[in-house]
């Protein structure tokens, strides 16, 4: 967005804080030209903004560059679950560590973008789904996340709303949900106060290497040097990685998003299922936000629908485990873009033929929880040349070289 | 008192249809939408779920969304669009116990 | 004007299926008649009970009014409309009380009473209408304040009033029709107040000459009104509607600066109107600012051609051009449709069709002018005013969205902020919160875009099933 400044004759006295020209945006366009910096980060989402801001925090020189606005895709428009519950093993010390920081998200940025530690309660609606509960309670022990399995009768007295198809349930304790479109924003303007430079409106359109380090530039004329490149770029990431010949079969997912009016709060617990085809929660001033199912997107033309049928899917699903929604009214659709490994988990790591560039991408639709921690790994990763959170199952190399994690 | 926001200004002589409104049976005209078979005897068809008051339509074109109610047997249904039937039981939509 | 394959690439465009049209106003059964005349019959879709648009709504059966007592000196184009849809109404495929609540490329889909469908479509005419344009203000969530559109629906659909003393306050043509309306009717009114001064009025009184009976009938009204003794303020501001729990009064500063209050227990408002153009949005549409009107429409050409192959625009959905222009509009997309599906047209119907409509661009022009938007009222509604009716969202928030390190346009001000994300999606109150906005960051407002429309385009029950 950009417009014609008022000449000074036309501009009444205004207060610095209040000053249109002091706004970000257009500091950013003052900032047109060569940037010379220590660590370049493509792509802000949640794990971009979140590695700007551990980066700068250490008084490294950063800069993030966004095509569009921060938070726009996968980060900003999915559905703001807050899980550990249900997550691959090898996410689950990620999540953790997410989860640590999740806690303490206003005193790290400002805001607690709505992160409420509401709980999550995974649902079976018969006896093998159960049998699923029951098998990934012994796995996340393992893993020092707790859960509590509750029975079919225990399940309907603690959680009166669910309706009878419930048969049984697996609480977390610790999880929750957030507003997601409040996130990646936050994480960006703390960054931007720790001293990094976070340049939205700004698509790169050609990345290269040399002996002094990767050289970016924008398509509105902006070029970044800097001596390391953390790709985080969500689905695009994948393009990014091919550039330094490490092509990935990354593919476009698109949640398919919903929310009704607001509605008397009772369900105050993250709901999901065994299998995910349908998952829940609601919000203090009423509205229920549930998802289920994909919509269409377009990464070429950066354009992503929810679709109308899918949409209609949804609602028996979210009416079948909590019945109340059969007298509400739907408001509202959307969806967004995010990157599908075909192992449902990211690519996160040092690249495997590229020094100084690292990688994390193709969340695989569940990457909301994990970005503050990414961006703590990735920090680590580029200034230490290790992170103390085990990654390894994420190496990039599963799919370039040919070997098993 | 008379608690209507509408008057009736001409076609009063249309047949009475009998309906309830939380509860409490009352009549309206053949002809009427639900909005206003509720508006001539109320002072409002819902309250905002955000604390701040009564609510009676805005637009009556189906625009805005204003003056959803409950069907009991049916579910919501915009007032200013829905036309009245004899024996629907209308509710309201009170604010929320929070 | 760029539109993308997601949204444009109809999979139905050699497929033999008939034309559909979405609004049965008076641009949809001008389009419905010009295609059947053809030998296309079409399917019309209206969300309503009835044929004619919100401009020529008809009451419902039982109600005995003739259309002189309804429509005045519109009553012979009422007439005409209703009559020219009666006379194809068997004959096309017709499906009333039916919401299009999504589209996607060559599919719509519509849901009625707790069915949902999908209608595969090659054509599409958007004839969507359009609704009144509100400015907020303290106090206009209370019982009793309702759109002019919304008030003359009152009177003229279900033969009420909205009030016993009704102020009227906005401004534009409806303003006094609809005051002369109440009047006739036999309604009490507390004042006219009409935000434009008279003399801006008058400076447009050449361009208004174009049309010179539609001038002398404005002019009629404001005459006659004055003479029943109504109280009419031309050039005033109004500042609060008061009440406790419903309407008792409106606060408003006359052109003077003088604060003055009138008693009333309703209050019809509205400044012009604005598209209805969520659908068009949905099916790929782009968009333009019409700076005279101060208004985002979907850009179509004169003929009713937009960007996006087989879909059409008419009526005052993709542009406030009234009544009239609509019925013109209507038939013109239809030739365009005929026409582009190979079938020989009428050219001397071309030419007359385009000659008309150009004829009233001047008046249209100088209605605009005639009657401004008072864009400074909304920009500098207090901070303490509820903006967002639907999500009980303040000027205040709003601003908060949009100060430093925030939003610079109005879809990320909605996403921090939740205003335009309630039940309307921002129908009501989107004008007014992007003059906010504008002014706050010190902007034009077209900088500041626009929201934009998503799935539903209205609330859809949950309980909606699908057709097998």
């Amino acid at each position: 967005m950009i417009w014609r400044r008022r000449s000074e004759a036309e501009r009444e006295p205004v207060p610095a804080e209040r000053d249109p020209d002091k706004h970000p945006v257009l500091s950013n366009l003052a900032a047109i030209g060569k940037i010379s910096t220590d660590v370049l980060v493509i792509g802000g989402g949640g794990a971009g903004c979140s590695a700007a801001l551990h980066i700068a925090e250490r008084g490294v020189r950063v800069t993030l560059l966004e095509r569009g606005l921060v938070g726009s895709q996968a980060s900003g428009v999915n559905y703001g679950g807050v899980r550990q519950q249900g997550r691959h093993p090898a996410e689950l010390p990620i999540a953790r560590r997410s989860r640590e920081l999740w806690g303490r998200l206003r005193e790290i940025t400002g805001s607690d973008c709505e992160f409420v530690p509401s709980g999550h309660l995974k649902l079976a609606r018969n006896a093998e789904e159960e049998a699923e509960l029951v098998a990934y309670a012994d796995v996340a022990r393992q893993y020092d996340l707790p859960l509590r399995l509750i029975g079919r009768n225990a399940v309907h007295a603690e959680f009166p709303f669910l309706g009878p198809a419930v048969v049984a349930g697996s609480f977390a304790a610790d999880d929750g949900h957030a507003n997601p479109r409040l996130l990646a924003p936050a994480l960006a303007r703390a960054a931007r106060k720790a001293g990094a430079a976070i340049v939205e409106h700004a698509e790169v359109v050609r990345l290269a290497r040399d002996s002094d380090g990767f050289i970016a530039e924008t398509a509105n004329g902006l070029e970044v040097r800097a001596k390391s490149l953390v790709n985080t770029a969500g689905y695009w990431g994948g393009a990014i990685a091919e550039q330094f010949g490490e092509k990935v079969p990354i593919q476009v997912l698109a949640p398919n998003m919903i929310v009704t009016e607001p509605l008397p709060y009772v369900v105050k617990v993250n709901l999901g299922v065994v299998g995910g085809n349908v998952y829940l929660r609601q919000i203090a001033r009423g509205n229920v936000i549930f998802g289920g199912g994909h919509g269409e997107a377009d990464p070429v033309a950066l354009r992503a629908r929810p679709l109308p049928a899918i949409t209609l899917e949804a609602l028996p699903l979210a009416a079948e485990i909590v019945p109340m929604l059969r007298d509400a009214l739907v408001i509202r659709s959307w969806t967004g873009m995010d990157g599908q490994m075909p192992d449902h988990i990211p690519v996160i790591g040092p690249s495997r033929t590229t020094p100084g560039l690292f990688h994390a991408f193709g969340f695989s639709g569940h990457g909301f929880q994990l970005g503050p921690a990414i961006g703590a790994i990735l920090g680590e990763l580029v200034l230490d040349g290790r992170s103390g959170t085990p990654i390894e199952a994420f190496d990039i190399g599963r799919f370039t070289l040919g070997k098993p994690p | 008192m008379n608690q209507a926001i509408f008057t009736r200004l001409a076609e009063t002589g249309r047949p009475r249809i009998a309906f309830t409104l939380d509860s409490r049976p009352v009549e309206a005209l053949a002809g009427d939408t639900l909005l206003t078979a509720i508006l001539t005897q109320a002072a409002s068809v819902r309250e905002s779920e955000f604390g701040d008051g009564p609510r009676a339509g805005l637009c009556l074109m189906g625009a805005c969304q204003e003056c959803w109610v409950m069907l009991d047997g049916h579910g919501p249904v915009r007032a200013c669009t829905t036309p009245l039937e004899a024996g629907m039981a209308v509710r309201l939509r009170r604010r929320h116990a929070d | 004007m760029p539109t993308d394959a997601l949204c444009t690439a109809n999979p139905h465009a050699a497929a033999d299926l008939p034309p559909v049209i979405v609004g049965a106003g008076p641009a949809g059964v001008r389009a419905a008649e010009a295609l059947l005349a053809a030998g296309l019959a079409p399917i019309l879709i209206d969300e309503g009970a009835a044929a004619g648009g919100r401009i020529y709504q008809r009451q419902p059966p039982g109600f005995t009014r003739d259309a002189a007592t309804l429509h005045g000196t519109e009553a012979g184009k009422a007439t005409a409309l209703h009559t020219a849809f009666d006379a194809i109404a068997a004959r096309i495929d017709w499906r009333p009380g039916t919401l299009v609540w999504a589209v996607r490329p060559g599919e719509l889909h519509l849901h009625r009473d707790g069915r949902a469908e999908t209608l595969p479509f090659r054509d599409l005419i958007l004839a969507t209408g359009a609704m009144d344009r509100l400015i907020p203000l303290p106090g206009w969530t209370l019982p009793g304040v309702f759109s002019l559109g919304g008030a003359q629906i009152a009177l003229k659909t279900q033969a009420v009033a909205i009030g016993r003393q009704v102020a009227f306050v906005g401004t534009g043509p409806l303003l006094w029709l609809l005051a002369h309306q109440y009047r006739k009717a036999g309604g009490g009114i507390a004042a006219v107040i009409d935000t434009t001064p008279s003399a801006t009025k008058r400076r447009q009184i050449l361009g208004l000459l174009t049309q010179p009976g539609m001038l002398a009938r404005g002019l009629s009204y404001m005459l006659g009104l004055r003479r029943a003794g109504v109280r009419i303020v031309e050039g005033a501001m109004p500042e609060a509607i008061l009440g406790e729990g419903r309407v008792q009064g409106l606060r408003w500063r006359d052109a003077r600066g003088r604060v003055q209050e009138s008693v009333c227990d309703a209050v019809a408002m509205g400044w012009h109107l604005r598209p209805e153009a969520q659908l068009a949005e949905l099916a790929g549409v782009p968009f333009r600012f019409n700076p005279r009107q101060r208004n985002w429409e979907p850009d179509k050409d004169p003929t009713g051609r937009t960007a996006v192959p087989g879909v059409y625009l008419a009526g005052d959905g993709a542009g406030i051009e009234g009544a009239d222009a609509a019925e013109i509009a209507g038939a013109r997309a239809a030739l365009s449709l005929l026409q582009d599906r190979g079938r020989a047209v009428d050219a001397g119907l071309l030419a007359a069709l385009d000659r008309r409509a150009g004829a009233m661009l001047a008046f249209r022009h100088a209605l605009d002018a005639a009657f401004p938007f008072p864009h400074a009222l909304a920009a500098g509604i207090a901070d303490d005013v509820m903006v967002c009716r639907c999500e009980a969202i303040t000027a205040g928030e709003l601003r908060a969205a949009v100060d430093p390190g925030g939003a610079m346009e109005i879809n990320r001000a909605k996403a921090f902020s939740r205003l335009g994300m309630g039940r309307c999606q921002g129908r009501v109150c989107a004008p007014a919160a992007a003059e906010i906005i504008a002014a706050r960051l010190g902007a034009p407002v077209e900088a500041v875009g626009r929201l934009r429309a998503q799935a539903p385009v209205k609330p859809l029950p949950a309980a909606a099933r699908s057709t097998p």
